[in-house]
Order: structure tokens, then C-alpha cells, then sequence
């Protein structure tokens, strides 16, 4: 049990890369915290850092107040289960699970005790004799959770612990890492690259790129609220279509659509105002009636039975660079003239590829982002509940 | 062998390996065959002995020479590898997981030691030798074979500590266990293949060298086998004493057999798993 507190910590390698930049957050007791971010994101090091292997450059650490930046990594009482799982390949499993006790010296009683819970808990008990190689992988990966268990350490650190998982073994050892970690209420910080596996486990997230914080919050507050494009655009399955558009006297204009769209209590601004418009994939509709209509054509449909996507492109005739979204998010706001887009329809909705697709935005809940920074532009939440959000300067 | 074998294939595998072997164990049986004849049949010209004796085997345990040889050849031989080994185990962790500057250059530099020629460093050896007191002493020969071998090990070992996933020492940290603990614990019982490879290898080298156990000991305090073997003398001084040549070759060459019968198995998984990986 423990709150773990980041105050601007940093790290610098030799080389002179900065992995991690100036990071605050507060992981509170019994929390289970993820960090999310594309590979490279400084993530594993930040956990690394907080379990001892890495040194901080800069900034502290503490874990219940305590500093921990000079301890090294047995004197934090944190347990890690590593992507490679780490098992010690030439002990058998019972090994595995008692090494972190013998180390610290325990009576063989208590080893055994613990060990024999751990290996219950994990439905480990038939393996205990078997060493790890002739293990499989979800198994491997429940002999590393125990090992982590049987110290009954104040928190737990996941790096990447379902990433060599098939699909199906990952979904199932989710929920059993979600119900493990509701039973023993211990702080778990999750590493991971995964927006799913981030959004269905954690309490909440803090989403990083390039070593930087982009958003701390609840899986809903960063699905519903993102602060910036890269979050956006990484949260959420499929991603969220970005759309070039002006704001123009207090009203917004997208490609493709004859209507402007008004946005209401906006500050009348004659500036010929650049904003990328974000709108998640159920907040596109098909057009009912002729007005707001971004008029499409289909491209391929995905039908998954309870859903359909379906991709849509449309016509974007300047290609403009300023339009730029963030290199992670490996896409283009507009490719050879056109801008891709993604909508979720009702299954039993009929259309097929090369038809022409008349969509409507559901304007309650668009996102505009300021091009130039990638920065939100929506007023911090005040705009959940439906009403349409305006863009920041309007309280200005 | 899969089933698509023809029995030709196999033939040729078979005639293969037999002449391989043939080819490789031929002057071992002579040697052999050269310790179990009596004196008078060693010019015979037959391979097989026609009598067999072992004359030639009480003869040079017999003379004081020989087991003191056999004595200095073990003691300095062991220490040699054992105190190689220790070395190039931390020498190759440290290349191998610490970012220290010049890590590169160490090994170019201990590359260099081992292409080094011996018999260019044995005559100032000689005389430094002599004058600090290392002159016909263990000491003086275990020193030269460590360094000699070193470089070796070192090279050994660095591959098989490449091989060992970090993510495990990681993870003995995070159990528990200090620098040194997951070290012992976790790393060298993973690299035990490389240790008992790189550990033959140094062996062998100790106990086979002559160039330094000629140049640098003159007595029984010191002189290993196959210095001593140069020092045997016939019965009359007309006599070549071939008969306890090949005797003392053989019973010089039964440690190696029984050590590299004993550790087979690690070696060849060690000798593959440095090499391949996975």
C-alpha cells in the first residue's frame, strides 16, 4: 500500500537524449495507474525510475512521502513483472516463485505458505515442479505475476506484461490482472502501448510522447476531453477522424459541406481562423436531411455483426501543410487530395464500396484543436453533458 | 535422420565419420600400442604389440621425475584455469553490462595480447624471471598461462553473457537481490556452458604448453609433463627411451579425456548456444 508521488522528474542519458521531462503526477494508494504512449515515449523508463534500476537526473520521487531517489531497487519493497517475463530459466517454477523470499532470508515455512498461495491464486499448483521452458506463454506469465505476488510488495509495476500474448490469452489474462488487482488493492502502475488495454484496466491513465506528460485522467475524461491532437488521436478504437476546418465569424466550415456549422456563444472573430476539427467515428451520422452534409464516398466496409465501420474519403482540394498532426499518430490529416475518415454505422445499414456517403456531424460533441500547437481548444470541462463546446478564447 | 534418407546417404555418413575418427584417434592407439610393447619389440614394425607389458609405466613412476611432473602439471594447470576464469568472468560482465568508455578498445587490447607471440617475450620473461624469484617456481608458469589465456576467456564469455537476457538480472534487482547476488545467482548458472567451454580451453592450453615449462622452470619443483618428457632418459645411453615417451603421453592425455567426457555434455551446449541464438 502506497501513494506514489512524481515531482518534475527528468532523465538524461549519457548520450545526452532525454528520455523523460519534467514529470509530475500522483499515483494515489491501491490506484491501478497506466502509462500510455507509443514505443520510445520514455514510459518503461519512468517505471524503471521508479523501481531503482534507472537513476533520476532530476526531480524526486516518493513513495509515501518517503524520497526514494538514492534507494536501490530491494530497499522499495516494488515488484515488477517484466514484457519478457524475466522467469529464471534454469529454476523449476517453485524456485521462481520462493527467489524473491529466499533472498530476503525467510523461514522455508512462510516460503512455502506464500508460495503455495501465490501459486492457488494463479492456478499454478500442477506446475510448481515444471521448469520454465516447458511452460507456455500465458503460463510463463502467470509464474512472473506470482513471483510479484509472493513478496506482498507495496506496489506493483507492470512493464509491457501482455504484449507476447496471443489476442485471445491477452483479453483473459486482462480481466484476471484487473480482478487480481481489485482483490489485493494494491498500487499497480501498468506500462503499455495499447489505448485498450489502457482504457478497460486502468482507474486512470497519463498518457506520454516523447518523454513528455500529455493528460493525466480517467479513461472517460481522456476519451471525452483530450487536451491536445496526440492524445486524441491515440485514445479511442478506430481513431478519432481529424478534419481540416476555418472558423469564420463565429461559425465553423468543413470541406465538402455547403452549410457552415454555428457554434453558438462564440466570440465574433473576423480572423480567418485554421482549426482541425476532431470527430469520433459514432459521432458521425448518416444525413437525414440536406443540411450539414460532408458528402463522402465509401471506400471499404468493416462489418464486425454487432458494428460496421466504414472508411470514407472525400475530396480535399488545397493540400495544406499547416494541417499537421503529430508524427506518432503515423497519419495525415489529407493524402493525395483527400481526407480518410472513419464512420460507425448500424449494422444493418446497406452500402457498399465506391458508394457515395452524405454524413452529418454531430455537432454536440466535436472537438477543434488549434493546428498550430496541436493544443485543444475547447473550454476544460465544461462542455461534457451534450452541450456544444466552444473554443477557449470565447471566456476569454 | 529423416526418412527421405537413401541407404547410399547413410553409407556415405557412416564411411564419413569412420575415416574422421580413423584419422583422429590413428596415433593415439600407436602411441598406445608404442607404451604396452617390451623394449626389444619397439622397432618391430608392427602396429599391434605382440606381447603386451607395462614396464614402461612402472618405469616412470618409478623414477622421481615423472610424479612430480605429473603433480606440478595438475596443481598449475588447475590454479591457471580457475584463477583465468574467475578473472574473465568479471572482465566479461563488465564488458558486457556496464557502459563504461573504452569498452571496445579493452577488447581490441586483450584481442592483441593472445596474437601475440609467445616466443618472443620468453627470453626477457627468462631473465625477469630469474631476477625477482618466479624462476622454477608455480607461480612463475601459472602467471604467463592466465595472462596468455585470458584474452581468450574473456572473448569466450563475453558471448555467452550477451546472450543471458538482461531483463533477468532486472529482475533479481527488483526480487531482492544485490549487484553481486543476482550475479552469482542468476547470471553465472546461465553462462555455465561458456564457463565450462572457456574453462577446457584455458585447461588445455596450460597443460599442453612446453615452450614455457622448458624455458622457465629447471627442476622438479616445477616442471610440468611435458618439459619432463623432453628430460626422460633411456636405460643405457644407447637406448631411445620411446617406450616411456609413450607411456607418460598416455597417462598425460587421461585427465583431459576424463574431463572432457565429464563436462561433453555442457560443452557442446555451450560450443552451439554461443554461437546460435535461441
Amino acid at each position: 500500500m502506497a501513494e506514489i508521488r512524481l515531482d518534475n522528474v527528468s532523465k538524461r542519458f549519457p548520450d545526452g537524449t532525454e528520455a523523460v521531462k519534467d514529470i509530475s503526477l500522483t499515483v494515489a494508494d491501491g490506484e491501478f495507474f497506466i502509462l500510455l504512449g507509443p514505443s520510445g515515449c520514455g514510459k518503461s523508463t519512468l517505471l524503471n525510475m521508479i523501481v531503482g534500476l534507472d537513476s533520476i537526473s532530476e526531480g524526486e520521487i516518493r513513495v509515501d512521502g518517503r524520497l526514494v531517489n538514492n534507494l536501490d531497487p530491494r530497499e522499495r519493497n516494488m515488484a515488477m513483472v517484466f514484457q519478457s517475463y524475466a522467469i529464471y530459466p534454469h529454476m523449476s517454477v517453485q524456485k521462481n516463485l520462493a527467489f524473491p523470499l529466499k533472498i530476503a532470508g525467510m523461514q522455508q515455512e512462510e516460503i512455502n505458505r506464500r508460495v503455495a498461495k501465490a501459486a492457488d491464486a494463479l492456478e499454478l499448483r500442477e506446475l510448481l515442479k515444471r521448469m520454465p521452458r516447458s511452460l507456455s506463454g500465458g503460463q510463463r506469465q502467470r509464474v512472473a505475476m506470482g513471483r510479484a505476488m509472493v513478496r506482498e510488495p507495496d506496489v506493483f509495476l507492470l512493464d509491457e506484461p501482455l504484449s507476447n500474448l496471443d489476442a485471445k490469452l491477452r483479453s483473459q489474462m486482462r480481466n484476471e490482472i484487473a480482478s487480481l488487482q481489485e482483490q489485493l488493492k494494491t498500487t499497480m502502475i501498468y506500462v503499455t502501448h495499447d489505448q485498450t488495454e489502457a482504457i478497460t484496466l486502468g482507474h486512470r491513465l497519463a498518457v506520454l510522447r516523447r518523454g513528455k506528460l500529455q493528460q493525466v485522467g480517467t479513461p472517460r475524461e481522456l476519451y471525452n476531453d483530450p487536451a491536445n491532437l496526440f492524445v486524441a488521436g491515440f485514445i479511442g478504437s478506430p481513431a478519432m477522424n481529424f478534419l481540416p476546418g476555418r472558423l469564420e465569424k463565429g461559425k465553423l466550415l468543413l470541406p465538402g459541406t455547403r452549410e457552415v456549422i454555428d457554434l453558438p456563444k462564440m466570440k465574433h472573430d473576423d480572423a480567418d481562423n485554421k482549426v482541425i476539427v476532431g470527430l469520433r467515428p459514432e459521432h458521425l451520422s448518416i444525413a437525414d436531411d440536406d443540411a450539414s452534409l460532408l458528402s463522402a464516398t465509401t471506400t471499404m466496409v468493416e462489418w464486425l455483426g454487432a458494428d460496421a465501420f466504414v472508411h470514407f474519403e472525400m475530396d480535399f482540394r488545397d493540400d495544406d501543410q499547416s494541417f499537421a498532426l503529430p508524427k506518432e499518430l503515423d497519419r495525415r490529416i489529407s493524402k493525395n487530395g483527400k481526407i480518410q475518415g472513419i464512420v460507425r454505422l448500424d449494422p444493418s445499414y446497406r452500402i457498399d464500396r465506391g458508394d457515395p456517403l452524405y454524413l452529418k456531424p454531430d455537432t454536440n460533441n466535436l472537438h477543434l484543436f488549434d493546428p498550430k500547437n496541436g493544443e485543444s481548444m475547447m473550454v476544460e470541462l465544461s462542455c461534457r453533458g451534450g452541450s456544444l463546446c466552444p473554443p477557449a478564447e470565447v471566456y476569454k | 535422420m529423416s526418412s527421405s534418407e537413401t541407404g547410399f546417404d547413410r553409407f556415405c555418413w557412416a564411411a564419413g565419420s569412420f575415416l574422421a575418427v580413423l584419422y583422429a584417434l590413428t596415433p593415439i592407439v600407436w602411441i598406445l600400442s608404442l607404451s604396452l610393447k617390451y623394449p626389444a619389440d619397439l622397432g618391430d614394425n608392427r602396429f599391434w604389440p605382440q606381447r603386451i607389458t607395462f614396464e614402461h609405466y612402472r618405469t616412470i613412476f618409478s623414477d622421481a621425475q615423472f610424479p612430480a611432473a605429473l603433480w606440478n602439471s595438475l596443481g598449475i594447470a588447475f590454479i591457471s584455469t580457475i584463477l583465468a576464469i574467475l578473472i574473465a568472468m568479471f572482465a566479461a560482465y563488465a564488458v558486457v553490462r556496464l557502459k563504461f568508455a573504452g569498452r571496445r578498445l579493452f577488447m581490441a587490447f586483450a584481442l592483441s595480447v593472445a596474437m601475440f607471440p609467445p616466443v618472443s617475450i620468453i627470453g626477457p620473461l627468462f631473465n625477469i624471471w630469474r631476477s625477482i624469484g618466479l624462476y622454477d617456481t608455480w607461480p612463475g608458469l601459472i602467471l604467463p598461462y592466465i595472462t596468455l589465456t585470458l584474452p581468450l576467456a574473456i572473448w569466450t564469455l563475453a558471448a555467452f553473457f550477451r546472450e543471458i537476457p538482461w531483463d533477468l538480472e532486472k529482475a533479481a534487482r527488483v526480487d531482492g537481490a544485490t549487484r553481486f547476488q543476482a550475479f552469482r545467482m542468476i547470471i553465472v548458472p546461465l553462462a555455465a556452458p561458456g564457463v565450462f567451454s572457456a574453462a577446457i580451453l584455458v585447461f588445455i592450453f596450460a597443460w599442453n604448453d612446453f615452450l614455457f615449462a622448458i624455458s622457465l622452470t629447471s627442476t622438479n619443483q616445477a616442471r610440468t609433463v611435458p618439459a619432463a618428457i623432453a628430460f626422460f632418459t633411456g636405460s643405457s645411453r644407447f637406448e631411445q627411451p620411446t617406450g616411456s615417451i609413450a607411456a607418460a603421453a598416455v597417462v598425460v592425455t587421461v585427465p583431459l579425456i576424463i574431463l572432457v567426457l565429464v563436462f561433453q555434455r555442457r560443452i557442446v551446449a555451450g560450443l552451439t548456444a554461443g554461437a546460435v541464438k535461441g
